[in-house]
């Protein structure tokens, strides 16, 4: 079973590396952007086949590893 | 008194260390990070570097190492730790001391001298030290202290800051802040004040001939304190 997560800053901390990105996007002619904030996509292939299970096993590696809850949230998107 | 630094797969601050600890009269010891048992130590350092090459987080793989439940039950009962530079990013991962450090606040990598002023001395790693403002180097990308409001209130309600940057006159000011940092804070303790993370390397700073000595003086001190 494939489960992918999406882990993204929290509103408040600075995110420097949006930043830069949303200022290119403005130079190559982009003008509507109003923010970027750069995030990181992980997809982790389980043998656990039961959905519950393996969203609640991934759910434990966010919380423990793939995400730093002081300044992340994650969101597991979907499993397939 | 003896000492322990710990090496992980992308250490390079490791035998720095081990020279400056030896050069101050520590018996120390280099400690791999898979080993599961620490040996019999006083303080136990987490050495700069890019420990698993930076990846996910700088710090977070590191953070989980076998060796690192023996460094975080050591912690938790009082024994003396202090992360450098990667080091104290292991340790914020570790949860052992509070807040995360970040990118650099203009994105650059930066390396060069920075002065800090000591915030508390009442700990066994500044008390005692005759001076209020250190010279030390820093080389990081990810320096940038944060954490959040709750988090900086409790850290400064129980004294937790333990270096600020600063100029050399011991002024803390936001454009002697090279990273970003809130508060300028460029080094914490846990609770408790046995445990010490900070950005800067003092162990870079103990040659009068190739640098300065603040370094020296925070070595010397340390031991002193440990006598």
């Amino acid at each position: 079973m494939k489960i992918s997560v999406i882990i993204t800053l929290k509103k408040d901390v600075l995110d420097p590396q949006g930043k830069v990105i949303h200022q290119t996007l403005d130079g190559m002619g982009f003008n509507d952007v109003d923010e970027v904030r750069q995030g990181k996509y992980f997809e982790i292939n389980t043998k656990e086949n039961d959905p519950k299970k393996a969203k609640d096993k991934v759910e434990e590696m966010c919380k423990k590893l793939l995400a730093n809850l002081v300044i992340e949230n994650y969101k597991i998107i979907d499993a397939q | 008194m003896k000492s322990a630094v710990i090496t992980f797969p992308g250490s390079n601050c490791d035998r720095d260390m081990d020279v400056a600890l030896k050069q101050f009269g520590f018996k120390n010891k280099m400690v791999w990070h898979n080993d599961v048992e620490l040996p019999k130590t006083d303080l136990i350092v987490l050495p700069g570097g890019f420990s698993y090459g930076d990846y996910l987080r700088c710090g977070s793989m590191a953070s989980k190492s076998k060796i690192m439940k023996s460094v975080i039950n050591f912690a938790n009962s009082g024994g003396m730790v202090m992360g450098i530079c990667n080091g104290f990013q292991i340790l914020v991962e570790t949860g052992l001391v509070p807040g995360v450090l970040l990118r650099n606040k203009y994105l650059e990598f930066i390396c060069k001298n920075v002065f800090v002023k000591i915030k508390n001395k009442k700990n066994i790693f500044f008390k005692n030290i005759d001076t209020d403002v250190l010279e030390f180097h820093i080389a990081h990308n990810e320096g940038n202290y944060f954490c959040t409001k709750d988090q900086l209130k409790e850290i400064e309600d129980n004294e937790q800051v333990a270096i600020n940057y600063c100029d050399k006159n011991g002024k803390i000011e936001e454009q002697f802040n090279p990273n970003g940092s809130i508060k300028n804070i460029a080094g914490i303790f846990n609770k408790e004040k046995n445990v010490l993370g900070m950005m800067p390397h003092p162990e870079r700073m103990i040659d009068n001939f190739l640098s300065g000595e603040d370094g020296s003086l925070f070595f010397n001190n340390l031991m002193n304190n440990l006598k």
